[in-house]
């Protein structure tokens, strides 16, 4: 059992899950810098960032127990997130048609 | 009364998590300012990517991250009432954290003494690209390591009120909030480490 169900409906993250998150982290980081070894040419920037994006979702959905939070906060995560993505898409819709 | 507990709970994690999406959004700025930068100097920012020795920031990314599981079991110790793991596993965390910052020390010298820092007679007579990409990389990685510092003291102070019993399975958000914040620091590196030492 992967989860167990707290007295106070708090979840508990059992030792063994995040051994197995840090583990598929660490492959993850050996596989971002063979990547970035091969030749991929504008490859390398897509390929490095998909697997920084895959690995920071690792992070807060386990580490950070985003996976187990209640509906507002995965909300807030979500617009903070899309923020962030409205700035640096417009900035490049910017700098692209200059 | 437990409904007004849970309340505060919920509003410690709330408020931990606000203050995480400011921190997003700051560092977010300076990773927006290196991509706007790398499409207007792309092969100045390639030729000081090539400066960068990999090893350090590689072994950084293995450092914080083991760093990182190690406070998230110690929240999970601490939920399933065994302080002293729990203890151990903070004091691992915060030892991960202080080699973060002797590797860092030891890259930041090494890169320092060939003659790449801010204003350098190297810099400042080289490319103009080259000379924002060290600026940026300076400014990133130290407002990171201020991140890494505080997180330290954080983390120490909750090390000391578990081992005085304050921080228990009964109560435990400080312990929750302080993990939370470093692993966003953690979180953070994830994406200086691939976009200074490999995509270039």
């Amino acid at each position: 059992m992967a989860l167990e169900k707290h007295e106070t409906g708090v979840h508990v993250i059992s030792y063994k899950v995040l051994m197995m998150v840090w583990l598929t982290l660490m492959i993850l980081t050996g596989l971002t810098v063979w990547v970035s070894r091969q030749d991929l040419g504008v490859g390398h920037i897509l390929g490095s960032l998909a697997i920084a994006v895959a690995k920071g979702g690792l992070v807060i959905a386990f580490f950070m127990h985003m996976s187990f939070e209640g509906r507002l906060l995965r909300w807030l995560l979500f617009v903070a997130l899309l923020t962030l993505a409205v700035f640096i898409g417009f900035t490049f819709f910017d700098l692209a048609y200059r | 009364m437990i409904q007004r507990d849970e309340n505060r709970y919920a509003g410690a994690k709330l408020g931990i998590w606000l203050f995480l999406f400011t921190e997003i959004l700051l560092f977010g700025g300076l990773f927006l300012l290196y991509a706007a930068y790398l499409s207007q100097y792309p092969h100045e920012f390639a030729s000081a990517g090539h400066e960068m020795q990999l090893a350090f920031g590689f072994a950084n990314t293995l450092v914080l991250i083991t760093s990182s599981m190690l406070a998230a079991m110690s929240l999970t110790a601490v939920q399933l009432r065994e302080q002293r793991k729990a203890l151990i596993m903070l004091g691992a965390t915060i030892f991960c954290a202080i080699i973060f910052l002797v590797n860092k020390y030891f890259e930041w010298s090494s890169e320092i003494n060939s003659g790449f820092y801010p204003n350098s007679p190297r810099l400042a007579t080289g490319p103009m690209g080259e000379a924002l990409y060290f600026s940026l990389y300076y400014l990133t990685t130290g407002l990171h390591g201020l991140h890494v510092l505080i997180g330290i003291v954080l983390l120490t102070l909750v090390s000391v009120k578990v081992s005085h019993g304050t921080i228990h399975a009964g109560n435990y958000v400080l312990l929750e909030n302080s993990a939370l914040y470093w692993h966003l620091v953690d979180l953070i590196w994830i994406f200086i480490f691939p976009l200074y030492y490999l995509v270039l």
